[in-house]
């Protein structure tokens, strides 16, 4: 019995550290590809759209809301000891720093991780990328490298108009419903405001746009056994996303601080 | 290896876990021969096609094109290797994303890079080849029906003209009619461009009339080999049974007597 538990033991870390050093080499691969030509800029236009432009209007309701919310919540805390003015500042910094980026890096994780996984595990399951194979073409450099390099360039861009977009429903909330000043609001959002506030934000992007098509391309790269291995990538994807965005948001948020 | 072979397979054995799926076959096509290999499902045929065009590594053994060895090959030799190479996948492995001109041009686009507009003509010219008018051209692969798919296939096996074409279960979901177009359409345009051809199939009609030679693989090796117009008399216990579709003989079969 203990024995059994034992190698039951030693059969999930064994899994679990090869899963690691395929990662890796999957990582080490897609970085290689990206940074080498030849370079599909048609591709990497069309992943720009998909992920980017095409994300606008579920990134601008997550920020919109989010932003309202905020200003709400703090202000409720915040007039239990008369700090009311700090509302403008912590809704912008909150957002700015955490809020927009994890934010908008979980809702791309639904949105773009998964069709990223489902596209490519069906792309597998049908033959399609041996097809590439034999067409002389490195389905790396063909299918993973675009994404991820669109994902990286597009998410931060996606925070920024967030960011954007999170304030302005802070400032309707604060302006509309709460009897806050509209002049003082922007005055106290911007005075407080720094740049690594949003420089910060930007990176921690940055780095969840590569996580998320990152694992999408990996887990859809690697699906198996048809339609429902497809679904098992999607789902995959979306959950090792999400899990890695907030533990990488953790170490960021540490590294990035000062 | 024989000096005179276009692909010379010597003692390739590939296993997956404890089944062997390839022992030790060994297998030799001229150049501008018709070979196809016949055998049971699950005989190896799919893994030896794979093995070849390098989407899978053999454990042992040697696989020559044109007296190079490929086994091994990565990166650019891989793909220049491939580029003399030309395959119809058995459900065709159109890519879903791109019309049926770019499917057909892809090779000519990416491997041999071609403008878009003469790759474009040339793509139509292919699809005329295997009877499609040029209103096929900017349609879906997925609005297709599956005769068509093929037949897009065997245009995008053509278009840059190889040496060497694959073709995997080239009638398998077709009508015997539609098989009969593309057992025809593959005669004709391999014998137009001279091409060296591995078939694998498991209908003995469309093998008897696109083969020069035909191969029996039995648990991953080759039992029988010979010309196209022998296997009808040839005396091997193997080939009578799959030929005449008989459940008692030497091939057994992987399923549960009553």
């Amino acid at each position: 019995m203990e024995w059994n538990f034992l190698a039951a033991i030693g059969r999930v870390t064994l899994r679990f550290m090869a899963a690691v050093g395929h990662l890796s080499l999957f990582t080490v691969e897609t970085v290689k590809h990206i940074a080498l030509p030849p370079f599909y800029f048609r591709i990497f236009l069309r992943q720009l759209m998909s992920i980017g432009y095409y994300s606008l209007p579920v990134v601008g309701m997550t920020a919109l809301f989010t932003g309202m919310v905020l200003a709400l919540q703090i202000y409720v805390g915040s007039s239990r000891f008369n700090a009311e003015s700090a509302v403008a500042t912590i809704v912008v910094i909150g957002l700015t720093r955490e809020l927009a980026p994890v934010l908008s890096g979980l809702m791309i994780a639904g949105r773009v991780g998964a069709a990223i996984a489902a596209e490519i595990g069906t792309m597998r399951v049908t033959e399609q990328i041996d097809a590439l194979v034999t067409l002389s073409t490195n389905p790396y450099k063909y299918l993973v490298a675009p994404r991820v390099l669109a994902g990286m360039i597009t998410l931060p861009i996606l925070v920024l108009i967030a960011d954007i977009i999170g304030v302005s429903g802070g400032y309707l909330v604060a302006t509309e419903s709460l009897g806050f000043n509209p002049s003082s609001y922007i005055k106290n959002t911007f005075d407080f405001l720094e740049t690594r506030d949003v420089v910060s934000g930007l990176i921690k992007s940055s780095v969840f746009g590569f996580i998320v098509t990152l694992m999408g391309c990996y887990h859809g790269f690697n699906s198996t056994g048809g339609a429902q291995g497809v679904g098992r990538a999607t789902t995959n994807a979306v959950v090792s996303s999400f899990i890695l965005i907030l533990i990488s948001d953790y170490f960021l948020t540490v590294l990035l601080l000062d | 290896m024989n000096e005179n072979s276009k692909i010379s397979l010597r003692n390739v054995s590939k296993s997956f876990g404890h089944k062997h799926v390839l022992d030790g076959l060994s297998l030799d096509i001229a150049e501008g021969e018709s070979l196809v290999v016949i055998g049971g499902s699950g005989t190896g045929k799919s893994v030896m096609l794979k093995c070849i065009l390098g989407l899978l590594e053999p454990d042992d053994g040697e696989i020559y094109i044109d007296g190079q060895q490929v086994v091994g090959l990565t990166g650019r030799k891989r793909e220049t290797a491939l580029k003399k190479t030309g395959m119809l996948f058995q459900y065709a492995a159109l890519f879903d994303s791109l019309p049926v001109w770019e499917n057909v041009a892809f090779g000519l686009m990416q491997a041999h890079g071609m403008a878009r507009k003469e790759a474009k003509d040339i793509a139509i010219d292919k699809l005329a080849l295997v009877g499609l008018d040029a209103d096929m051209a900017n349609r879906n692969p997925s609005s297709l029906s599956m005769g068509m798919q093929k037949r897009v296939g065997l245009a995008r096996a053509i278009a840059t003209n190889p040496e060497i074409i694959f073709f995997d279960e080239p009638t398998t979901g077709l009508d015997p009619i539609m098989g009969d177009v593309i057992d025809n359409l593959i005669r004709d345009c391999t014998r137009q461009l001279g091409a060296t051809t591995l078939t694998i199939s498991h209908d003995m009609e469309s093998a008897q009339k696109i083969a020069d030679r035909i191969a029996l693989i039995y648990k991953g090796s080759v039992v029988w080999v010979g010309p196209a117009d022998d296997i009808d008399h040839c005396g091997n216990p193997y080939v009578e049974q799959f030929v005449q579709g008989n459940i008692e003989g030497p091939i057994e079969l992987d399923i549960l007597k009553p």
